[in-house]
């Protein structure tokens, strides 16, 4: 090993950019050439042929096929490179790149620490604002950005949620935005019935989470690994497809309108100031979810999740009720979707059911995972990198959800462990499992 | 009667359709334990190819069985090359990586098929050309069969039996067998676990794209959305049946499909769904590891 690092560090770095993963550079161009010709292959048919079978036209696009074969040709130089640079890490493990060296230094050094945190806060709560200095107009977020950040903070609070749920206690649900889509429902039902305003609702929310959690939770919690996963997905649909087809309560697919945004003692608000106190209203919130999610790590039933994680059985040998806790966290995580739920119907005025699928579930757990699981700081990037990029991403119009894609498994594919792994002299086996 | 009958074989029709994804599914869950949610995408992949091919032929003048047989052929030849590909883009860097990498990663590739097929062809839906002749037998079965009906369970039946034989008997079969109890033991013993796994992607692969060249012709219409939900069902059978487990799939495909053609039938169309993941998680609260799994399910 040591002796080919050498040789790597000999040779330029283009040279060992463009030979990495392969013996020679003539070796590489080869392998590049035949990864050109087989994607040509495949996409042949659906890129450049397009059949219209009504008016019997075929039309051919040829140039698309160059495009794929200088696309994949450099491409595969990049994607070999990267996954050698993957393969040297793993060797090093005690090596640390110059970004872990400086997260490391900040989070040893107290004052840097906490200087940097007051940053982050000060900033977040100037940012909506409208400030006039020096005869020049100065602000962070416009309108639009600060809606785009109070979304992304209602994901961040259900990436927490749901961190609780699989991050810490191991349980994979993909039917999370079930808990999610009852929390909005509940808050526009009762306030189209009865009037019912936010800051009444956000608690109800919450408490129809948790039972909800506790009424799902009961009966499919003996299941194991992904019979749990798709019996979670199966109930996420069938309550959103009850929504769908119940038009006496749920109003059906055209969703619920008008719903009242939150009040501040009866004040009278413009959309702007409302937006702006959305804002705020969420900036409290995912403290306070951060608070109590930092604490419900390190306490008694935190630590029987992680052991109930990784090893069930010696678990239950040290007594911890197996059933209790996993039902515990599997209320707890529901609570905050019930919660983020009230805030999204109160943000966006209206709800119908198509905000709830199975790729909203998705969504969130790929959040979780691609944070890191477990990791509060990990599931904030998620949620910032998985909801921030396809919104910056419009520019690309059509091609966002596909870059979105592609980025979801290049993150994977060269840092399967998340963005942030946390716990790391907990870690006892390498690999994470649902069942022992 | 006539009605009970033309449910009973709409309900086949369907459960055969699912148990040919499902197939796919239950697979590679057997021998890598990843739920490929791409899986959905290869078989609207197969169907817009057999579509395209289709498309092509009808204007050359060709024959009508043998555009269904090239259509089919080529759906498999191109469904097969997809699942190879993904396998080794998307899964095979991540073996080793904690278990939820994989199926993110796989979250992702659907993500990206749907939108490249999108992109390429188009968001409307796209009429399918009706690729299986009405046959001269079935004239007086009109009413309760259609002989397109008659060809997907047919097909699905054949396919079935083939795959079965080709498991138990072919030494590929065996050695699918041998690395979906332990992989490492079937490292030790000589057998290319790589080579397997990609051949049980392409199998998997192919049988999804007959299903969906099969369903596309029968159901007359096709879009970049169609994988999704029968994604979902078929993986929803094949847990039904017992995940890892072969004639589970199978099983579990066409109880799934029953179920959701009578509940139709005879309760109201619009809880299609809802009844199949009813009748799902009523089936696993009281058979926790699927109807045909064991404590020792005989996976591939």
């Amino acid at each position: 090993m040591s002796n080919e690092t050498k040789t790597m560090n000999q040779q330029g770095f283009v040279e060992s950019f463009l030979s990495a993963g392969s013996d020679s550079v003539a070796h590489a161009f080869k392998k590049s050439s035949i990864a050109a010709i087989w994607f040509v292959f495949l996409t042949f048919p659906i890129m450049v042929i397009k059949v219209n079978t009504i008016e019997k036209t075929v039309a051919w696009k040829w140039e698309n096929m160059a495009y794929i074969a200088l696309a994949i040709f450099f491409g595969s130089f990049v994607w070999r490179w990267l996954l050698a640079q993957k393969e040297l890490k793993k060797d090093e493990t005690k090596g640390e790149t110059k970004v872990e060296a400086l997260l490391t230094v900040i989070q040893t050094t107290p004052l840097i620490k906490f200087s940097l945190l007051c940053l982050i806060g000060v900033i977040a709560v100037v940012a909506p604002l409208k400030f006039t200095f020096l005869s020049s107009k100065f602000q962070i977020f416009d309108l639009y950005q600060t809606n785009i950040m109070v979304s992304c903070l209602v994901y961040v609070v259900l990436g927490l949620g749901l961190n609780i749920v699989v991050g810490l206690a191991g349980l994979l649900d993909l039917g999370y935005v079930a808990f999610y889509a009852v929390g909005a429902y509940a808050y526009a039902l009762s306030n189209m019935h009865w009037g019912l305003g936010f800051w009444f609702a956000l608690p109800l929310g919450a408490v129809l989470g948790t039972l909800l959690g506790v009424v799902l939770g009961f009966p499919v919690l003996r299941l194991r690994g992904d019979y749990l996963a798709i019996v979670t997905l199966g109930f996420g649909e069938i309550i959103r497809l009850v929504l769908e087809n119940w038009g006496d309560i749920t109003m059906g697919p055209s969703g619920i309108s008008n719903i009242s945004r939150p009040g501040f003692f009866g004040m009278k608000m413009t959309i702007v100031d409302s937006t702006i106190y959305m804002y705020y209203i969420m900036i409290g919130l995912v403290i306070f979810t951060i608070f109590c999610v930092n604490r419900l790590q390190n306490s008694r039933i935190g630590r029987a999740w992680l052991a109930l994680r990784e090893d069930e059985i010696a678990c239950q040998a040290m007594g911890i009720d197996k059933m209790k806790t996993k039902l515990m966290a599997f209320a707890l995580g529901a609570t905050w979707a019930g919660m983020a739920g009230v805030v999204f119907a109160a943000k966006t005025t209206f709800i119908n059911p198509a905000s709830f699928t199975f790729w909203e579930s998705a969504i969130i757990l790929s959040i979780v995972v691609i944070g890191g699981m477990g990791s509060i700081r990990g599931v904030i990037v998620g949620a910032i990198i998985l909801i921030l990029v396809p919104e910056y991403l419009r520019d690309f119009a059509e091609f966002r959800m596909l870059l979105f894609g592609a980025i979801m498994v290049l993150v994977m594919v060269f840092r399967p462990q998340g963005l942030h792994q946390p716990w790391c002299h907990f870690h006892l086996r390498p690999t994470w499992s649902c069942h022992p | 009667m006539e009605y009970f009958l033309e449910l009973l074989l709409g309900g086949l029709t369907r459960g055969s359709i699912y148990a040919l994804i499902a197939l796919g599914y239950t697979m590679v869950y057997g021998i890598i334990e990843l739920i490929n949610f791409a899986h959905g995408e290869i078989y609207m992949i197969g169907a817009f190819t057999g579509l395209i091919v289709a498309g092509l032929l009808t204007m050359l003048g060709f024959p009508g069985i043998s555009i269904l047989a090239i259509a089919i052929t080529c759906a498999i030849i191109w469904a097969a090359a997809y699942g190879y590909t993904i396998e080794k883009v998307a899964y095979k860097p991540l073996r080793g990586a904690p278990r939820l990498s994989p199926l993110i990663s796989a979250i992702g590739m659907s993500i990206f098929l749907q939108n490249y097929v999108m992109l390429a062809q188009t968001s409307d839906f796209l009429p399918f050309p009706e690729l299986i002749p009405e046959f001269g037998f079935m004239s007086d079965f009109k009413t309760v069969m259609s002989s397109s009906e008659l060809v997907i369970i047919v097909a699905t039946v054949l396919s079935c039996i083939g795959l079965t034989l080709f498991i138990k008997f072919t030494k590929l079969g065996k050695a699918m067998r041998a690395t979906a109890q332990n992989r490492k033991m079937a490292m030790l013993v000589g057998i290319n676990v790589d080579m397997v796994i990609s051949a049980t992607f392409i199998i998997g692969s192919s049988l999804a794209a007959v299903g969906g060249v099969l369903i596309a012709s029968h159901v007359g219409q096709i879009n970049y959305f169609i994988g999704f939900i029968a994604g979902i069902k078929a993986f929803t059978a094949a847990v039904l049946g017992g995940i890892g487990s072969i004639p589970g799939a199978m099983l579990g495909a066409l109880v799934l499909g029953l179920t959701e053609a009578f509940a139709t039938g005879y309760v109201s169309s619009d809880y299609e769904d809802v009844f199949a993941f009813c009748l799902l998680v009523l089936i696993l609260i009281f058979r926790p590891a699927g109807i045909m799994g064991k404590e020792k399910t005989q996976k591939v």
